[in-house]
């Protein structure tokens, strides 16, 4: 008795349930109806052809730096399709697909990172937060909705994403130890795509896994193969019912890689392998989804032709709306609190007066100054 | 009308709140079973229950961020952070997220909570105890930044900021927490943020303080007039961000001298603002330069020395008589 292995009651599963190939294990295939199996095709598509529109604008100087998630399109996705729309969704910046699939118009993810707050414009009718840059800080609001989901009792939960370099931040931590503590209807989803800018998942923490991480919270954690929709949306159903009826959280490791670049101002080349990428890159969760929906029949030339026209077209339509946004330039001044403080009154007018100085004196047209 | 004490009078606040809106939530750690370390949250679990009064693991962090989140779904948190110079390790939470959301989301996001903390020296605590960060949350637009004085002023503004749509970071001067007691009325009162009150009306000089510096200003006053012949005017600000500029403004014209009085440090302290104002408001109204006098550029000492630190009535007379008699 003096010494023996403690037991945990915690589970740390894996999950895999698509091959790279596009093979299925039938025993854990999820159930999903052909239209919906459409409709999610349809947003991993429009999720990697707007990163590609973005980083093209972005180097012909019409949008400000981009963070691309090519590659991790199913992580998010699958924990999209899971969820209610009355339910939460907290997400950093590479859950591009989940917030298309939520609904999210096309231009404001444009808009975001064209330099506007109008990005951040959250559509009518479902629960999101806009996107979160300062690293699983978003964990703790997250944390703390579901805290107020479990105190209304009303039965939703809410979803929440970091990445692998996240788990490191403290906030990560405290987010997960409350959600323990007080059994939140709370899905934490890293998003372990392997890299933190330049720092490798295995540099990241000693772990084995992230998952893991789970135990030492007193909840389950499950290790999923991220570029696979089919497992997601398996690991998301479970841990979205258990939260919704009362098993408190669990802690969803998505397993993925950048395919990308971290964002427009960064160059990987310098810390990792090309070798290393190509082996990711016949992962390809658009590839492995797109076989399987072939292998189903459900996707045939002719169907994927329409729809990269549809999603061209859409794309093009939303640029259009993103470039012709005529902001007004005094309105981060209005937003500051509900009611414009003395203060604020006085910059404002300030502020407008100059404006309309400017205005006035900017009859010759001048060069755009250009930086570096 | 009953006496209380402030940390009587910042309980009824909490309580009357609680009972008339039940998303008002009180939360941090050792608010419930122990009551609070000063005991402002006595009686909140008895009466509201563990899903109301919420005693929390030891997370600045988390309560701020987790109080993000339940404003989100509708709550009114309350969060009470142990020590003023604890509310570091909740920075980040407060700067990131507790300020920017209603900007950044044009509204559709907002954190109406309160954060309440003690502040200041004076109670012989030890280090990370006794400082006065104020300065360094009035420089964070989106936040208000209240400190009440006394009892009943520490009543009425707690119930504004709980009422108000905007996150307040509430300072509780902890030197005055049981130091004495006013008549606080029995039907609820607010006092708006962002004014202030002339405290002491006078002629000569006006003395700016708020929190705990305000009591010993108001001494330091009368041994202005009773020993040196100097009416002084005292102004307390209550809220030091958004400061009331028309107030100062108002005084200084009359009395064309100042003198700002807080134991934060000097630099960049909320003093420096207050004569920013003054010089831009009322430049040519002034008979003397405006002094301060203040904590020093420092850290506040431990304690067998902080009232060599802290302000006192002798230093506020003799740069109120410089600036008199400049």
């Amino acid at each position: 008795m003096p010494r023996e292995p403690l037991k945990v009651p915690q589970r740390i599963e894996s999950l895999s349930v698509l091959t790279a190939d596009g093979r299925v294990d039938k025993s854990l295939e999820p159930d999903i109806d052909d239209a919906d199996l459409g409709q999610l095709y349809k947003a991993m598509l429009m999720s990697r052809r707007l990163d590609e529109r973005c980083l093209m604008l972005q180097r012909q100087g019409r949008m400000g730096t981009y963070g691309p998630s090519k590659g991790q399109e199913a992580a998010s996705l699958g924990i999209a399709y899971a969820l209610a729309p009355h339910d939460w969704l907290v997400p950093t910046f590479r859950e591009t697909a989940a917030l298309l699939y939520r609904g999210w118009p096309v231009h404001t993810w444009m808009l975001y990172w064209a330099g506007h707050e109008a990005g951040n414009g959250v559509p009518d009718g479902v629960n999101d937060l806009p996107i979160c840059v300062p690293i699983a800080s978003q964990c703790q609001y997250g944390m703390g909705i579901a805290w107020g989901c479990k105190l209304r009792k009303d039965g939703h939960v809410c979803a929440t994403f970091c990445g692998d370099g996240g788990t490191s931040e403290g906030d990560f931590h405290e987010a997960l130890n409350f959600a323990g503590v007080y059994n939140l209807p709370l899905v934490m989803v890293v998003q372990n795509n392997h890299w933190a800018i330049s720092i490798p998942r295995s540099s990241q923490t000693a772990s084995q896994t992230i998952a893991q991480k789970a135990i030492a919270y007193g909840f389950d954690g499950v290790q999923v193969d991220g570029n696979d929709i089919l497992g997601v949306t398996v690991a998301a159903r479970e841990a979205i019912e258990k939260a919704r009826t009362g098993g408190g959280p669990t802690l969803i490791e998505a397993v993925t890689y950048r395919l990308s670049m971290h964002t427009t101002a960064d160059d990987p080349k310098k810390y990792r392998k090309e070798e290393e990428v190509k082996v990711w890159e016949e992962r390809d969760p658009l590839l492995r989804f797109r076989s399987y929906l072939r292998k189903k029949k459900l996707l045939t030339a002719k169907v994927e032709k329409d729809m990269e026209e549809e999603v061209t077209a859409k794309l093009a339509e939303a640029v259009a709306k993103y470039e012709q946004i005529e902001a007004d330039p005094t309105a981060f001044l209005r937003h500051m609190y509900a009611d414009m403080t003395p203060e604020l009154q006085a910059q404002m007018a300030e502020l407008k007066a100059h404006l309309g100085n400017t205005a006035e004196s900017a009859s010759a047209p001048t060069e755009p100054t250009q930086v570096g | 009308m009953a006496r209380l004490t402030m940390v009587q009078a910042l309980n009824l606040a909490m309580a009357e709140a609680m009972r008339e809106n039940p998303n008002v939530l009180v939360l941090g750690q050792d608010v419930g079973q122990d009551e609070g370390v000063f005991r402002v949250t006595e009686g909140l679990l008895k009466e509201f229950g563990p899903d109301r009064c919420i005693d929390t693991p030891l997370a600045e962090a988390a309560i701020i961020g987790g109080g993000v989140g339940l404003a989100f779904t509708g709550f009114i948190p309350i969060c009470e952070l142990q020590f003023d110079g604890f509310s570091f390790q909740a920075f980040h939470q407060i700067e990131n997220h507790v300020r920017r959301f209603r900007n950044r989301t044009r509204g559709r996001y907002t954190c109406p909570m309160v954060i309440r903390m003690p502040y200041g020296g004076g109670i012989r605590a030890i280090e990370h105890h006794s400082e006065a960060p104020e300065a360094t949350y009035a420089h964070l637009a989106g936040l208000k930044v209240v400190i009440p004085s006394g009892p009943r002023n520490a009543r009425a503004l707690l119930r504004a900021a709980i009422l108000d749509p905007d996150p307040v970071i509430f300072f509780e001067p902890k030197a005055s927490y049981r130091a004495f007691r006013e008549d606080v009325p029995d039907e609820p009162e607010t006092m708006p943020i962002g004014r202030g009150v002339v405290t002491r009306p006078g002629t000569d000089v006006t003395l700016v303080s708020y929190g705990a510096t305000l009591r010993t200003t108001l001494e330091a006053a009368e041994e202005l007039a009773d020993e040196h012949n100097v009416d002084a005017e005292v102004l307390d600000l209550l809220s030091v961000a958004p400061l009331d500029g028309a107030l100062i403004t108002q005084s200084v014209q009359k009395t064309g001298r100042a003198v700002v009085i807080h134991e934060a440090p000097r630099h960049c302290g909320v003093g420096a603002e207050v004569v920013a104002r003054i010089v831009e408001d009322s430049l040519l109204y002034l008979e003397a330069p405006v002094k301060r006098i203040t904590g020093f550029d420092t850290l506040i000492p431990y304690f067998s020395n902080e009232l060599t630190y802290l302000p006192d009535s002798a230093r506020i007379v003799q740069g109120a008589l410089e600036t008199v008699r400049f």
